[in-house]
């Protein structure tokens, strides 16, 4: 097959383009420059934008034999990522720009231009593994539980997964980074990334306060009672406990936590730790890579971090929402985050989580 | 096969500047020194340096080799503008870069102000522009800067008109692709300063010169053992002069084949691509540059897309991080933000073949059919 390599200048994007390469594929490397004013270079382990960073892929690129071009999406990236990071906070809600931009650039963008030139698919270096079945192909968890990214790629419909190709997912990170060593690619012991990529200083709050101002609003109490000022409610996340610089004590001194932001009144409402339980939630726009579910309910697993726990529930869906009923109850659950549903190790599907109960 | 359409950003080094330039390589001596070895180098160096000003028709005292023609470009535009109290630059829109930016550069750190002549739709400078600016303000103006040829479109400027109007301001030209390819004479210009460079006519990487007329001194930017009149300190690249210059006096461009090929790649273009626009085509234009917008795709497709065809070419300017930005020269010349990057740059030279125009031609239809889905794609 053609295919176009998403090189971040990584580690893990190297090598699975020279594996795509090995796989006997005829393989472009492009870089997206996500930043219209980059940076030259990379801070920490923040980001993948820099120039410094297209400079590594370049270089990767160069190791593994493959042309290798930039290509401009932050123009796409500005509006398909980051203003929607910031209207969900604005509205209230807790969003993850990772899951976004897989939707809407890496499997969209990329991979529907790609396809208009020619070429059958597009390769990256995340942790998940595909596998082919008289339903399809279906997308599954990687064998390395600590990298695994099927959470983050579980917002791809049946057709984008059909284009992409994952060839680290059988492998752990720490082979990965042998491999690039033995494959003579200079990046084999760059650090991991983490974090927003557009927010380099990894002050997200603070990020969002730079954009969208600080206006000071109250804390209250679930009776309404005001307890303290905040700056911003939506630099407050559902569960948040420190930071939130209340002086007046609880009657048993039990912390408090935040249970609710209320965007259009500027309110962040905090109370005990056994309020933030959530024993269901409903999630909105749902996604399936497989085939989808249906009234009937399920039994499985919903996921609702990119690195947490996967939960016993019975999912299924109900007025075009994806409902999960979780058996044991989940402390601090925000909206805007993503539900995934497993089977298993299948990914089933995704959903924007709108409602908790 | 592979065709390489991309001349004006380099072109093949002629097997004489090679051959010069190893003989070069394999002497011994540093041409400021006074011994045998070093006299024998300092031979070399001056015996090219007669023939670089023979070929552009100056002085051999007024040649002063640098590391590149943005480096000559810098020297001309920072030390004129230093070499007076003056404090107005006017430079054309459509320079290069190597012109912009030190004159930005002024703006920002020393107190310059900068005026840019602007171009009509074919990209040639507004004269009259350029009078109207000198009869209100000659007395403050430091330098005027035109290129000779744009590196983008080939379009040719009128620099001997340049000249007559600014009287006794300096004027420097930025001669970079232009030099070989047309006539070219820096006595008969009248001018101050000119740049030239090597990679550009057969010669090697890394070597540039700055034409400067005789007893203007300018301040140098690189100071030193006082090489080159004190203007450009640094031991010379005896190797990069001596074949820059083999390639200048072997003289082996062939300006009406290489017309000719791009006449022949232009008509089956606009042939294939009744929509195909060709930038700067009503101007007096180089011989070896074709300038085209192809509506409704993106220049970064179009070149992956020639490049996986094995045809190289250029889609013109590119910023630090290797994105593709709007061309400032199509949009001076009125082309729009979007226009701007949907246009790509074939430059052709000796080395070139009616086969590979033939060649070209026989997949350009298939690259704009997927150049203008990826962008019907992309913009949705």
């Amino acid at each position: 097959m053609r295919i176009i390599a998403a090189m971040s200048g990584g580690v893990d994007s190297a090598v699975a383009a020279a594996r795509a390469v090995e796989a006997g594929h005829e393989v472009i490397g492009v870089h997206l420059a996500l930043s219209s004013n980059p940076q030259k270079y990379r801070s920490g382990a923040r980001g993948c934008c820099t120039i410094e960073d297209s400079h590594d892929a370049r270089r990767a690129a160069d190791v593994i034999g493959i042309p290798f071009y930039i290509w401009d999406m932050a123009d796409e990236f500005h509006e398909g990522v980051v203003e929607n990071f910031m209207s969900e906070y604005k509205a209230g809600r807790t969003p993850n720009p990772c899951l976004r931009c897989n939707e809407k650039i890496k499997f969209a963008a990329v991979l529907d231009r790609a396809k208009a030139m020619g070429f059958d698919g597009v390769v990256t270096g995340h942790y998940a593994r595909t596998r082919e079945s008289e339903n399809g192909r279906s997308l599954h968890r990687a064998v390395d539980p600590l990298k695994d990214q099927s959470y983050v790629l579980a917002v791809l419909n049946r057709e984008q997964i059909n284009g992409a190709i994952f060839p680290l997912g059988d492998t752990e990170k720490v082979d990965i980074r042998k491999e690039a060593q033995a494959r003579g690619l200079a990046v084999a012991q760059k650090p991991d990334s983490h974090d927003i990529c557009f927010v380099p200083s990894g002050d997200n709050a603070g990020w969002l306060r730079d954009r969208m101002g600080s206006e000071v609003g109250p804390i209250v109490d679930q009776d309404g009672n005001k307890l303290g000022e905040h700056k911003g409610a939506y630099t407050y996340t559902i569960g948040q406990r420190k930071g939130l610089g209340l002086t007046v004590p609880t009657e048993d001194g039990s912390p408090r936590f935040v249970l609710k932001i209320e965007p259009v009144t500027n309110t962040v409402v905090v109370g005990p730790r056994e309020d933030l339980a959530v024993t269901s939630m409903r999630g909105e726009r749902p996604i399936f890579c497989g085939p989808e579910v249906g009234a009937a309910p399920l039994r499985g697993f919903v996921q609702v971090r990119a690195h947490g726990a996967a939960l016993d529930c019975t999912y299924y869906m109900e007025n075009y929402q994806l409902v999960a009923e979780l058996d044991q109850p989940l402390l601090g659950l925000a909206t805007g985050q993503a539900m995934v549903i497993y089977d298993g190790d299948r990914v089933v599907g995704s959903a924007t989580i709108c409602e908790t109960a | 096969m592979s065709v390489y359409l991309d001349h004006a950003a380099t072109t093949p080094m002629f097997d004489v500047a090679i051959d010069a330039m190893n003989a070069s390589l394999r002497k011994l001596g540093n041409p400021s020194s006074l011994h045998t070895e070093g006299r024998s180098t300092r031979k070399d160096v001056e015996d090219a340096r007669e023939k670089i000003a023979q070929a552009i028709d100056c002085l051999s005292s007024e040649v002063i080799f640098t590391g590149s023609g943005t480096e000559a470009d810098n020297a001309a535009i920072k030390g004129l503008f230093w070499h007076t109290d003056k404090k107005v630059i006017i430079v054309s829109s459509i320079e290069h870069h190597a012109v912009l930016d030190p004159a930005h550069w002024l703006v920002e750190h020393e107190g310059a102000e900068l005026i840019e002549i602007p171009v009509n739709s074919s990209g040639t400078i507004d004269l009259d522009f350029l009078k109207k600016v000198l009869a209100e303000r000659r007395s403050e103006i430091a330098l005027i800067s035109v290129m000779h040829s744009n590196n983008e479109t080939g379009v040719i400027q009128p620099i001997a008109e340049v000249v007559q109007i600014a009287g006794d301001i300096p004027v420097h030209c930025d001669a970079v692709q232009s030099f070989t390819k047309v006539p070219l004479s820096f006595k008969e210009l009248g001018l101050f300063a000119m740049t030239i460079s090597g990679h550009k006519v057969g010669g090697p990487l890394g070597i540039g010169a700055l034409i400067l007329r005789r007893a203007v001194e300018i301040p140098a930017l690189l100071h030193g053992g006082g090489q080159e009149r004190d203007i450009r300190s640094g031991t010379l690249n005896a190797p990069s002069i001596v074949a820059f210059a083999a390639a200048v006096e072997a003289h082996l461009y062939d300006a009406k084949k290489v017309a000719a090929l791009r006449d022949l790649f232009e008509s089956g273009v606009v042939a294939a691509r009744p929509d195909a626009v060709i930038n700067g085509k009503g101007a007096q234009r180089l011989p070896g540059i074709s300038n085209i917008t192809f509506p409704g795709t993106q220049s970064d497709s179009l070149l992956l897309l020639m490049d996986s065809q094995k045809v190289s070419c250029s889609t013109g300017a590119a910023c630090t991080a290797g994105v593709h930005r709007p061309s400032h020269v199509l949009m001076a010349m009125g082309l729009s933000d979007v226009l701007s990057q949907s246009s790509l740059r074939f430059s052709f030279g000796t080395t070139n073949t009616e086969a590979d125009v033939a060649y070209a031609l026989s997949v350009l239809p298939d690259v704009i059919e997927r150049g203008l889905a990826a962008n019907a794609v992309g913009r949705k």
